[in-house]
């Protein structure tokens, strides 16, 4: 048994911790472009987030829209239908569940074990957290940004402008949702906690998005519970932006927007709550990572 | 010993009162084959987990390649190669992403990583089957895909838990001769825990554990020499005098096992003829054989390591795990 072979990878400054960071980029790398791989090799699973939407938009839409009778919100002159602004709400649904669901794989990971792997490979926890956030990311906005397809039949007009302001509204939202997701998924060590998740985080998180119904004029619960959901931020701004190409006036918008105290919000300031959302819980998460055991 | 590659010291691990393992000492030597045997329970996995990094101990310290588990788990993760218990590869990805995504995440370097596996593709006999998702893997296959992606990044030590567990005897032999000899090519140090007690014979050296505690460490033939000389088996429809007169007349204890009566004696050859010559009592069978790891076992606990009705419970646990994760 020969000492060389041993020793001989020990460099003298074994006190110095190693440096993991490059290795920890490949890996936040290659932890997104598995989920992506993943995402357009479950085709079922695309086709199936596509009908939801589709559903809402059809059900809701056309129902709502004929027992609203004038089949315009607030009787706005410049008619906007509920479906037209559903529309937008749509999006943010189909990024907001794609979204927590795509970084919510880890839980999966974890179950079927693939997570060992991951877990321990020579980089730091954080790129694993990050890894996963941005694959989230990723999948819920390709997810939103396919429902721009749908436009000319809702009857919303789309300029290359408008589409261009969009990607990055919907990155935002889906990042914001994403990193929610990651920081669930380091707290759950099981797929058990999976259903109460589902049935009173996210469907409520969705509801009171203001994605069906303007969140003016609620009761003063409802109202409160509005503005502390995260997904309002980021679908208001992405209703505004996707509804300014359809000539309608900006007191019409303002008035089915988001406020606060009665002031509507800039957009640059909900997507900067939306960023710190997902940037404060996406540290959390990575904390969580960083335990042992 | 030459400077040890793998080094505990008291090493503990408590889950709350549970203390799964209970002060492990143990030095493994660069390039030896190293077995931890065991029951089920016994503490293996949790302390290939400590040695891993995965885990941290409760008390005590390790050395894996030098560096303390415990101050530098990353630079531990870049020696050690590991292929664990419970599957753990992405059944939606094919054989060949599989090794692609381990690549990465161990920065084997890019010029590099196409040859390395398609390497390991091939010595573990996976190069047809590369790009088929492994959801259509048989066991054999995916546990093959393991231990090829856990020796991809060219560990300088693999550490391997149960890695044939509930695969045939053919695959199972098959796996050995890829270990024999990726070691004798490269020189790593493989340290692995099995409760089959016939893959236990071709370690270097074997621990024997027990309840969280190594109960005999040496090479085979050193445990099996804690057996003193020959296993005498036989049955009898009156064990109990025929114990009683075994014990009087021929000076050797025996042990009940299972409604036989188990003696170690020294010359078995000898000592069989004379047995069935002067028992009064009514011999049914006999047999005699060269202790096994399994009569050291026994002798230092007083129970057989794994019987059948345990290694049933195992093969059924991974089937369902191996189903489980053909679901996502
Ligand atoms: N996460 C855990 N929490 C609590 N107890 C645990 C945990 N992991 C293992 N144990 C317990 O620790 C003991 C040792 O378990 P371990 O998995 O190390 O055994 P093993 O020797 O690998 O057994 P097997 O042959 O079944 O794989 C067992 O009693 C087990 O129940
Ligand atoms: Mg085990």
């Amino acid at each position: 048994m020969s000492v060389e072979t041993a020793t001989k990878p020990m460099a003298a400054d074994l006190t110095i911790p190693v440096d993991t960071r490059a290795a920890s980029l490949r890996a936040i790398y290659i932890i997104w472009y598995r989920d992506i791989l993943r995402y357009w090799r479950d085709r079922w699973r695309l086709v199936a987030s596509l009908a939801q939407p589709l559903l809402f938009l059809i059900v809701f839409g056309s129902g709502l829209s004929s027992s609203l009778g004038s089949g315009t919100l607030f009787g706005a002159r410049g008619g906007l239908s509920y479906i037209q602004f559903m529309y937008p709400g749509i999006i943010g649904m189909s990024i907001l569940f794609t979204a927590i669901f795509g970084a919510m794989s880890i839980v999966w990971d974890r179950e079927f074990g693939f997570l060992k792997e991951v877990l321990v490979a020579p980089i730091d926890r954080w790129a694993v957290a990050v890894g996963k956030a941005l694959g989230g990311t990723t999948q819920a906005m390709i997810q939103g940004l396919i429902l721009l397809v749908l436009a000319p039949f809702v009857g919303v007009k789309l300029s290359v402008l408008t589409v261009l302001a969009i990607i990055p509204l919907a990155a935002v939202l889906a990042f914001g949702l994403a990193s929610f997701g990651v920081m669930l998924a380091s707290m759950m060590k099981s797929l058990q906690g999976f259903q109460v998740v589902m049935n009173f985080l996210m469907m409520p998180m969705f509801f009171l998005s203001g994605a069906l119904f303007p969140l003016t004029g609620l009761p003063g619960w409802m109202t409160v519970l509005t503005r502390l959901d995260p997904a309002s931020y980021g679908i208001d701004p992405l209703r505004r932006v996707v509804l300014s190409d359809s000539g309608l006036s900006s007191a019409v918008v303002d008035r089915l927007g988001l406020t606060i105290n009665g002031h509507v919000l800039p957009i640059p300031l909900e997507v900067g709550v939306m960023l710190a959302f997902g940037v404060v819980l996406l540290g959390i998460a990575v904390v969580m990572f960083q335990r042992r055991d | 010993m030459a400077e040890a590659v793998i080094e505990a010291k008291g090493l503990v691990k408590k889950y709350g009162e549970l203390e799964a393992v209970r002060g492990i000492d143990l030095q493994v030597a660069p390039g030896e084959i190293f077995g931890f045997l065991g029951p089920n329970g016994a503490g293996k996995s949790t302390t290939i987990s400590m040695l891993c990094t995965l885990l941290s101990p409760t008390a005590g310290t390790a050395r894996v390649a030098g560096i303390d588990v415990v101050h530098d788990p990353a630079r531990v993760r870049q020696k050690i190669g590991l292929v664990f218990q419970d599957p753990s590869l992405d059944d939606q990805l094919t054989g060949r992403e599989n090794l692609e995504f381990h690549a990465f995440i161990y920065s084997v370097p890019a010029e590099v990583r196409r040859a390395r596996i398609d390497q390991m593709l091939e010595l573990l006999q996976l190069t047809d089957r590369a790009s088929s998702q492994v959801r259509t893997y048989s066991g054999g296959m995916k546990r093959r895909l393991e231990i090829a992606r856990g020796m991809l990044h060219e560990p300088q030590i693999l550490f391997l838990d149960e890695p044939t567990l509930g695969l045939d005897p053919q695959t199972r032999r098959n796996i050995w001769t890829h270990l024999n000899d990726l070691r004798s090519r490269t020189g790593i140090t493989i340290f692995m825990t099995t409760h089959y007690m016939d893959e236990a014979e071709y370690c270097d050296r074997i621990a024997i554990i027990d309840r969280g505690q190594i109960v005999a460490l040496g090479t085979p033939d050193q445990l099996k020499a804690m057996v003193g000389g020959d296993v005498v088996t036989m049955t009898s429809t009156q064990l109990d005098a025929a114990a009683e007169e075994i014990e009087k007349s021929f000076r050797v204890t025996p042990t009940r096992v299972d409604g036989t009566l188990r003696m170690e004696v020294p010359d078995g050859k000898k000592f069989v003829p004379r047995l069935v010559r002067e028992l009064t009592v009514p011999v049914d069978t006999i047999s005699l054989r060269r202790p096994s790891l399994d009569d050291v076992f026994l002798k230092l606990t007083g129970r057989a390591i794994r019987d059948e009705e345990a290694g049933d419970r195992d093969r059924m646990r991974q089937m369902a795990s191996r189903w489980m994760g053909r679901r996502r």
